[in-house]
């Protein structure tokens, strides 16, 4: 049906034989190779593609110094939401896009996410004192992650036996159970409507905010002036944070795991017959999605500096879906794309009316950026009925064969040494 | 423990009073049967008898209402599919069911999952355990994919695959979990003549060089009879005939059940849209047989028609 196109064998994956030439340092083992793409060649990294992605890196990495620069403080403001959604999209997209379930309830994970980060943060930041204030972040960090995942675990338990629609509208439900339940303050934890930080509170800063807002500052002539801001900093980090995504993401889709994913997604009964757990295939694809939902509210929170149940609306779960679903299921550059589309198309058209439809009366500019959504609604029922499998559909994973695995030379690994039972034997047959 | 293996009297699968019962229906019907580690072993029937069900049954997507099956002397009965998988039972499917947006290769390697461990922290680090056995799961499935024959479309979309190679990825992907009982769901089902002769070899391979126990659902009764050491015939989710394929050959409850009660008009009917589907003028019907001679005489031909062979071709037979 889809991406059928691109089934020529690919020869000219760059394959590299690294998996048991001798022996990796520590480092290495951990650090050196979980970025490599995939250990058995695993899609084309041609010289093209490494060099549009170190030319898209040093653009997203060079831009907020040209856009605080030159004053646009609002447009990197914009550009922290839509890294914010993207690393949500990317959790959603182990849900939907490899796991094959829907899920129309994302802000759940995104909201706990970032009320455990900001329950967890004042207490930390009164025990570790104002020298250690900026460990705070990163644990209560990857502390809303892991609560998120838990989440995740649980609303796994009841769902486990639905698919399709039924699903869809349990977690639809959970979303909304979520979001009212934060505004209803259970055990005074979430302060309601108000929101927290509570009065007399205060958010500890992340690390190293302030020596940066305060050591870097460039300026040339009138016209350019670079600090350090909330929002340069923030950039920052939550570009640093979706590239860990990205690769931690890819890593999982192109292991076991993922295969067990998509042998589910493709087909449960025929997956299980393989031996592929679904319940466990199941409750890994919901655990892991939620736990980018966890991460991404985190930084959320942290960036706001506080924060109040209505950005967990309904409608803002149906946004991740869309970029999931627009950029393409399964495909992590579909979802790049997707949301920098779907979260950047409304927010270019609100910057562009405020700044450059100023002179032409308050009206028109008003007027379009309040109709920024319809444009939104438009791209989507477009791409919808031009582009069903999204902008950039899933690739099938090629792999670099071994060739002819004959005789028993591979036989050296002790990782599958009860496998060799029933393997065929060399040559046998032929 | 020992208990259960001795019970088990060394068959591979043995199935005691399996029955399942759907509202009204009992599709699997007090059935028995036992098979033995090393034979080839056909499960026959018409259409709608219970067969797949009885696959179901074995391979745990459906629990037996009554009764029991064992495996090496364990019960499957509410046993997860998956735990079946890693007991040592695989299946094809009778349409076929494929990982359709997969490679070919990455179907086979799905098939690596119940004897590989690595899970969610090798898969998130990269840690060497993890890519060792990456590697290793690759090397089995491309070797199991040259078993089948497949190497050159190892990296084709499996539903771009021809038909028969769809079959045939089935099957690898089938074997790649090392099963010890390997169930095969109608494996020649719209093959060719030529296809289901290669498919007959790599079913005898499977036996022969890899000492894996096969059971068969299978139509073309020329594939049944080439193959099957044993043969069960299922209708209306009972066991009406067992033996051996001789016997099932000319076993009147089977002809029965193939073409029902009224023998004589039944392959009248069959030999005239024979006849018609040539083009051949449908003059006169050749003369029929008494009609009580008919279960002797009568034998199912390759397509599994009922025929009433000729005296000369029945000796030629006999003496084969």
């Amino acid at each position: 049906m889809t991406n059928t196109k691109n089934t020529s064998k690919n020869t000219t994956a760059a394959y590299e034989d690294q998996a048991v030439k001798g022996k990796p340092s520590a480092a290495e083992a951990v650090f050196g190779n979980i970025a490599k793409p995939m250990f058995s060649g695993k899609k084309a990294t041609t010289p093209l593609k490494i060099a549009l992605t170190a030319l898209l890196l040093v653009v997203l990495f060079v831009l907020p110094i040209y856009l605080q620069g030159m004053g646009e403080a609002l447009l990197l403001a914009s550009l922290v939401g839509i890294g914010l959604y993207v690393i949500l999209a990317l959790g959603l997209n182990i849900v939907i896009g490899y796991a094959g379930m829907l899920d129309f309830g994302r802000m759940a994970f995104y909201a706990v996410g970032t009320y455990a980060a900001i329950i967890l943060a004042i207490p930390l930041a009164n025990l570790l004192g104002p020298s250690l204030e900026g460990l705070v972040f990163p644990v209560v960090m990857v502390g809303a992650g892991l609560v998120a995942a838990f989440v995740g675990w649980l609303l796994s338990l009841p769902v486990m036996r639905l698919r399709g629609d039924y699903l869809a509208i349990v977690t639809l439900g959970f979303g909304e159970i979520v979001r009212i339940t934060l505004q209803n303050n259970p055990f005074d934890l979430t302060n309601g409507l108000l929101g927290l930080p509570k009065s007399g509170d205060f958010m500890p800063s992340p690390p190293f905010f302030e020596y940066l807002r305060d050591t870097v500052q460039w300026a040339i002539g009138n016209e350019f002036f670079f600090t350090v801001t909330r929002n340069v900093y923030w950039y920052y980090m939550v570009l640093i944070m979706l590239i860990i995504a990205i690769i931690v993401v890819r890593n999982q889709d192109n292991s076991r795991l993922g295969r067990s994913w998509a042998a589910m997604r493709e087909d449960e009964v025929a997956a299980s017959a393989m031996g592929v757990n679904i319940t466990k295939a199941k409750t890994w694809a919901f655990v892991l999605g939620a736990f980018w939902g966890g991460i991404a509210g985190a930084c959320f929170g942290f960036f706001l500096g506080g924060i109040s149940p209505e950005p967990f609306s309904f409608l803002n779960s149906v946004i991740v879906l869309a970029i999931v679903v627009i950029g393409g299921m399964g495909s992590i550059p579909g979802v790049l794309v997707g949301g920098v589309l779907i979260m950047g198309f409304p927010e270019l058209i609100r910057w562009f009316a405020m700044n450059h439809l100023g002179q032409a009366g308050g009206d028109i500019q008003s007027m379009v950026a309040n109709f920024r959504n319809l444009f939104l609604g438009l791209l989507m029922v477009i791409m919808m009925a031009v582009r069903t499998e999204g902008l950039i559909p899933m690739k099938p994973k090629f792999y670099k064969l071994f060739g002819k695995a004959k005789s028993g030379k591979g036989d050296n690994s002790d990782a599958s040494a009860a496998t060799t039972g029933a393997a065929p034997k060399g040559g046998a047959g032929s | 423990m020992n208990k259960v293996v001795a019970e088990h009297q060394g068959y591979l699968m043995q199935a005691t009073n399996a029955t399942i019962q759907f509202g009204g229906l009992r599709a699997v019907d007090s059935v028995n049967m036992n098979i033995e580690a090393g034979t080839i072993v056909a499960l026959i029937g018409p259409n709608g008898a219970g067969k797949t069900t009885f696959f179901n049954l074995l391979t745990g997507i459906y629990t037996p209402t009554e009764g029991e099956i064992l495996f090496e002397g364990r019960s499957v009965s509410g046993k997860k599919t998956h735990v079946i998988a890693d007991w040592g039972i695989s299946r094809t499917f009778q349409n076929i069911r494929l990982f359709k947006e997969m490679t070919v290769l990455e179907n086979v390697m799905v098939g690596r999952h119940v004897r590989t461990h690595s899970g969610f922290f090798g898969a998130t680090f990269r840690t060497p355990s993890f890519r060792r056995e990456e590697r290793q799961i690759q090397e089995d499935a491309e070797r199991w994919l040259d078993f089948v024959g497949l190497t050159d479309h190892a990296n084709d979309l499996a539903a771009n695959l021809p038909y028969g190679a769809q079959r045939r990825l089935e099957i690898a992907r089938a074997l790649a979990t090392e099963p010890k009982l390997v169930c095969l769901d109608e494996p020649a089902a719209g093959m060719n003549e030529s296809e289901s002769a290669d498919l007959d070899d790599l079913i005898l391979r499977i036996r022969d060089e890899l000492n894996i126990t096969v059971f068969l659902i299978e139509h073309d009764m020329k594939v049944v009879m080439n193959l099957a050491e044993y043969i069960y015939v299922l209708d209306f989710g009972k066991l009406i005939a067992e033996g051996l394929p001789a016997e099932i050959q000319s076993n009147p409850a089977v002809i029965e059940a193939y073409l029902g009660q009224d023998m004589e008009a039944a392959i009248k009917a069959k030999r005239q849209a024979l006849l018609e589907s040539r083009g051949e003028k449908v003059a006169t019907p050749p003369a029929t047989p008494a009609p009580e001679a008919a279960p002797e005489e009568a034998v199912m031909d390759s397509d599994g028609v009922v025929m009433v062979m000729d005296a000369d071709i029945k000796e030629k037979n006999d003496a084969a």
